[in-house]
This record gives C-alpha cells, sequence and structure tokens, in this order.
C-alpha cells in the first residue's frame, strides 16, 4: 500500500511578506494587514451591526471584558510560566477599589475607574509579592486561594457591604462610552501586550518562563521581572473590574466569582495559548455560548470545563494556531 | 483540653484530606486538583448507594464508593492526564477543569441544601479527659493511624509500594529496572483519589454533603502539602497537625471565618521562611527560583 503524508509548505505570500518586502506591494501589504484591520473594525463596528439586537449589545461589555482578562491570563502563563488560577482576585480587587473610591471618596466615574486600576495594580502585586518566589504548581495553587480568602475575610468583618455588596456605584455616562471604552481598551491591551512582549524584555519574561535560573545566571533578577509581569496582569484584571462595578453600579462578592478565573483561562486555551489574539477570539466565542446557554445556570461551567478539556488533550494548539497555520501554509499529500 | 483533644482530631482530618493529594504528588509529580472533586463525589455516590440505588447495606456502599472514586482517578490519568503529561500548566489546568465539571455537575444535578447527609458509623459520644467526643470522630482518628501504618508498610514492603517509591526517587532509573511508569502512575492516581473517598467518608458523616467542601478540601490539602513541603510525607503531617491546632485555636479564640486566613496565611509565612516547606528538602532548586 503506498503510504502517503501530509507536507505544510509556507505561501509564497507569506515569505515574500517577511522583513523589508513587505511594503513591495500593495497585495504583501493586505496580506500582513487585512487579518487585522478585520478584526479591528468588526470589534468597532459591533455595537452599530447590533443595534439590531439590543439585548446582544449588553454582551459586547461582557465579552470584551472577558477579552481582557484572557489575555491578562495568557500573558502571565505563556509568557512568564505564572499560572493564575485566580483571575478573580484582580477583578474583584479593581471592582471594590473603585466602587470605594466612586461611594465613599465621593470621587467621579474618570477618576475612580484609573486610580481603582493603577491601585488595583499596585495592591494586587503587593499582596502577591511573597508567593512571586514560587513557579508552576505552587503559584497557581496559592492564586486560587487568594479571591476565596479575601471573600471570606469581607464576609467575616462585615466590611465594605458584607455578603450584599455595595450599591450605589455611579453608572458611565452613556452606552456608547460603555462600549467604546471597554472595546478600544481591549483593542490597545492586545496590540499594546502583542508589541510588548515582543520587545527584549518580553524575550527575558520568556526566558523566566523557560529557564530562570538562566535568567538569573545573566544577572537580571527573576523576582522583580515577575513583579512587573504580575503588575501588568493585575492592571489589566483590576480595569476590568473597575468597568464591572460601573457597569453594574454595584461591586459585591460576585466579582470573586470563580467566573472570572475559569472563563479566562477556557477562552485562551480554546483560542490558543500564547497567540495573545486567540485569547480574544476565544471570549469571543465562549462569553455569547455562555449567554445562549443563560438557561443551564451552573451547567456552563460544566461545559466550559469539558471543552477546555477537551481541547487540552486532542486539540492543544487552538483555534487561532489552526488558522494562523491555513493562512500562511497549505497542506498536500505526498508520497513517502 | 479542649483544644488538645479537637486539635489533635482536626488535624487527623487534615491529613487524612491532604494525604491522597500528597501520594499522588510525590509519586508522579501531577498536581491532582480534581481532588477536592472526587472527595465530594465519593460521599454522593454513598449517599446515592444508601438512599436510591438498591439501598445497600453502609459497608457495601463504603467499599463501592471507594472503589469509584479509585476508578475515576485512574481513568483520569489513562484518559486525560497520560497525553499531557509533563507539561505543568496543562496538567494544571486540565485537572481543575475536570474537578470543576465534576462539581458543578454535580450542584446541577441537585446536590443542593441540607438533604444530603450521610449517618455516622456508630451514634453516640464519651468522655475523654472530660471532653465530649462522638464515636465518629474517634473513628476517624484510629482510621488515620491504620491509613498511615497501612500506607507505610505498603510503600515499604510490597513490590507495587516499592516500584512506586522508586519512581518517585528516580524516574529513569526506575524505568531502566523495567517499572513501567503510566502504570505507577495509574495505581498512584487510584490509591490517591480512593484515599480522598475514604476521607470523604469518614469525614461527611460530620456534616452535610456539600459541593463547596470539594473546594475547601482542595485548599486545605494543599495548604498542608505546601507548608510540609509537597511530597514529602512526614511533613504533611506535621503541617497537619500546625495548621490542625491553628485553625482550632483561631476558632476558641477568634471566629470560624479565620479558618481558611489561618491556612493562607501560614502558607505564606511558610513560603517566606522556608520556601521549600518545613520537609521538603529534595528539588529544592529544581522547583523554586
Amino acid at each position: 500500500m503506498e503510504q502517503m503524508r501530509k507536507e505544510r509548505v509556507d505561501r509564497g505570500l507569506k515569505v515574500r511578506t517577511e522583513g523589508i518586502y513587505a511594503i513591495s506591494s500593495y497585495r504583501e501589504m493586505a496580506y500582513l494587514l487585512g487579518p487585522r484591520l478585520f478584526f479591528i473594525l468588526a470589534v468597532l463596528s459591533l455595537p452599530f451591526i447590533l443595534d439590531l439586537a439590543p439585548y446582544w449589545k449588553r454582551v459586547i461589555n461582557i465579552m470584551c471584558t472577558y477579552a481582557i482578562l484572557a489575555i491578562s491570563f495568557d500573558f502571565l502563563a505563556n509568557y512568564v510560566g505564572l499560572v493564575c488560577l485566580g483571575g478573580a482576585f484582580f477583578t474583584g480587587i479593581g471592582g471594590y477599589l473603585s466602587a470605594i473610591f466612586n461611594t465613599y471618596l465621593g470621587m467621579p466615574v474618570y477618576l475612580s475607574m484609573p486610580a481603582a486600576t493603577l491601585g488595583g495594580a499596585v495592591l494586587c502585586t503587593l499582596l502577591l509579592l511573597p508567593c512571586l518566589p514560587l513557579r508552576g504548581v505552587y503559584f497557581a495553587i496559592v492564586t486560587l486561594m487568594y479571591p476565596l480568602l479575601i471573600t471570606r475575610v469581607i464576609e467575616a468583618l462585615n466590611i465594605f457591604g458584607g455578603t450584599n455588596g455595595m450599591t450605589g456605584v455611579d453608572s458611565l455616562p452613556n452606552e456608547y462610552v460603555e462600549h467604546y471604552l471597554v472595546i478600544l481598551l481591549s483593542l490597545l491591551f492586545l496590540f499594546g501586550m502583542r508589541r510588548f512582549v515582543n520587545q527584549d524584555i518580553g524575550l527575558v519574561l520568556r526566558g523566566v518562563k523557560d529557564n530562570d535560573q538562566s535568567v538569573r545566571a545573566s544577572g537580571i533578577d527573576v523576582t522583580s521581572m515577575k513583579v512587573m509581569a504580575v503588575f501588568i496582569a493585575s492592571f489589566m484584571g483590576c480595569f476590568s473590574g473597575a468597568y464591572m462595578a460601573h457597569l453594574y453600579m454595584w461591586a459585591g462578592l460576585s466579582l470573586f466569582a470563580l467566573d472570572f478565573s475559569i472563563i479566562p483561562i477556557a477562552s485562551v486555551v480554546i483560542g490558543g495559548g500564547g497567540t495573545l489574539i486567540g485569547a480574544v477570539i476565544g471570549s469571543f466565542i465562549l462569553v455569547p455560548l455562555s449567554e445562549l446557554l443563560r438557561a443551564f445556570g451552573t451547567f456552563r461551567i460544566v461545559i466550559y470545563s469539558v471543552a477546555l478539556t477537551a481541547f487540552i488533550v486532542f486539540k492543544s494548539e487552538g483555534i487561532m494556531v489552526y488558522l494562523q497555520r491555513k493562512y500562511h501554509q497549505f497542506e498536500r499529500w505526498v508520497k513517502i | 483540653m479542649e483544644i488538645l483533644v479537637y486539635g489533635i482530631i482536626n488535624s487527623v482530618i487534615l491529613s487524612m484530606v491532604a494525604l491522597g493529594f500528597t501520594l499522588v504528588y510525590s509519586i508522579s509529580r501531577l498536581p491532582n486538583f480534581a481532588h477536592g472533586a472526587l472527595y465530594v463525589t465519593a460521599g454522593f455516590t454513598t449517599w446515592l448507594f444508601l438512599n436510591r440505588i438498591g439501598h445497600m447495606p453502609y459497608p457495601v456502599a463504603i467499599i463501592l464508593s471507594i472503589f469509584i472514586t479509585g476508578a475515576m482517578g485512574a481513568l483520569i490519568y489513562r484518559f486525560i492526564l497520560i497525553r499531557i503529561r509533563g507539561m505543568e500548566i496543562s496538567e494544571i489546568i486540565s485537572t481543575y477543569a475536570i474537578g470543576l465539571a465534576l462539581l458543578e455537575g454535580l450542584r446541577w444535578g441537585g446536590l443542593r441544601g441540607m438533604t444530603f447527609t450521610l449517618p455516622p458509623f456508630i451514634e453516640g459520644s464519651f468522655q475523654i479527659f472530660g471532653v465530649n467526643v462522638d464515636y465518629q470522630r474517634l473513628i476517624i482518628v484510629c482510621c488515620g493511624v491504620v491509613v498511615f501504618l497501612f500506607l507505610y508498610f505498603f510503600t515499604h514492603f510490597t513490590k507495587i509500594g516499592l516500584a512506586l517509591r522508586g519512581i518517585a526517587q528516580d524516574e529513569r532509573a526506575a524505568m531502566m529496572l523495567g517499572i513501567d511508569s503510566d502504570m505507577t502512575a495509574i495505581i498512584s492516581l487510584a490509591i490517591g483519589s480512593g484515599l480522598a473517598g475514604f476521607a470523604a467518608i469518614l469525614l461527611l458523616p460530620l456534616g452535610n454533603i456539600i459541593v463547596e467542601a470539594g473546594y475547601n478540601v482542595l485548599i486545605f490539602a494543599i495548604a498542608v502539602c505546601v507548608i510540609g513541603g509537597l511530597g514529602s510525607w512526614g511533613g504533611t503531617i506535621a503541617a497537619s497537625f500546625i495548621i490542625g491546632f491553628a485553625q482550632i485555636l483561631t476558632e476558641a479564640f477568634l471566629s470560624t471565618h479565620y479558618q481558611m486566613v489561618v491556612a493562607l496565611l501560614a502558607i505564606i509565612v511558610t513560603l517566606l521562611i522556608k520556601p521549600s516547606g518545613i520537609f521538603g528538602k529534595q528539588k529544592e532548586l529544581e522547583e523554586r527560583v
């Protein structure tokens, strides 16, 4: 029997667009820019397209919030090697801080959100500081405990509204600000992070992930690199939390809920780890799906978890890597 | 006196909970984040066997559900973990996802409220040093000691147990001597999960079977293991005594809400002072910076 195998070859166009030749003609430029521009324009026009279905316009906000969280998880896990199972910790801290700034200190929205994002990032970094020398399993374990811990503390001390949460948080000025604030920021975070991880410093961070002893041997302080990475990740997470507090005009214990930890992880795995844009695409698939499955209640988490496991085991590259491959390469069967 | 007696009981409870997790991690380096879920599942299946399916006698139900949880652990390895072994991030995420799926699936399937309880093995209580202790807690302590002894003899004097220890010490050398790494991993996961089920059946008669117990068990198991040094048995027992007494003390002088806080603070303090845990010596450089 004749044996065949699949061969993958880079498209000529792809080869031509590497390096300076990318600007040699409109075709090459379109090849490079096309998918990106399509994505950006599609996301930007979403609020207008969904004018037809007002219910789904609310979903855009949640979708982008989760996208930011997923970028944050992807960055920490696949570029720095810190698996953070407690993404809800960041959202919770950000949301509560923003609510505190807004209701107790009377800051307007445009002050309380940035202040909560920045302050929350600092706070999260400080709280996670003792755990940073850990890696792999150990870090995952400890971060898993943080959101639960804070929930218990708030319940026990009955501070910040206790189990009822804090009401009376100001809403954002209008609907379009709501949409575009989060859309623009998620795009900014996405492309900013893509650029960031390809800088020298991104290379060092990847070194921390792959072999931290050699980074240390090069005279670079591993812990301070990790501090920076956690600061960036928690910055994004705290922003989502602060945004959600203002979106729902409420900050409560559900900001520390499991959803904010597990959905970003699921979207990263489904979208393709380490690509950053895969994280966004994953959450753009998962969040509308979860809206459709709203009737199932907690069964949604089961569906996510099963999908997550299935993707990890059978399709660990994720959607984005698959699409990239199809875009850049063609396949053919050849005889062995 | 009360603090001493209940401290010991609480410590044994904690070490029972942590034993399965630390066993799996020490032998096959797999973090079994589905540990808490298996714990709750064992309780639930026992309840099912007692009340819905067949109304079996209590001992039969217990043995069956321990076997089921053990088999679940083995299946998790055989069909999922075997494919991603060595990829730390994937291991953590997938076992955590399996645990979540089990727990939330049980919640969705109706595991809510106060109706799910297991009867204690023997009703009643007795006095020890002037402190009231019910028989269930006495049984827990006795079973804990028996399990420790059994595991000690199992890993030191049986062929399978020695193979497990060999893999734990040096996987390559053990494989060269003909020990199948996958087989030992399956066995270790089966034993670890079975221990989780055993712990569940011992401990759940003290309260209700609730989904949240799964998360708490996972967290306490991990807290104990991290403090004792992951993969170190003596450390696990020592750490469970430390946390056990710390918890009883906080309960006596503060409030029960702080139990989790104590566990996390203990972890952070341990990590700051001695990052590899109390008794963790080996692989210090490899695993932490």
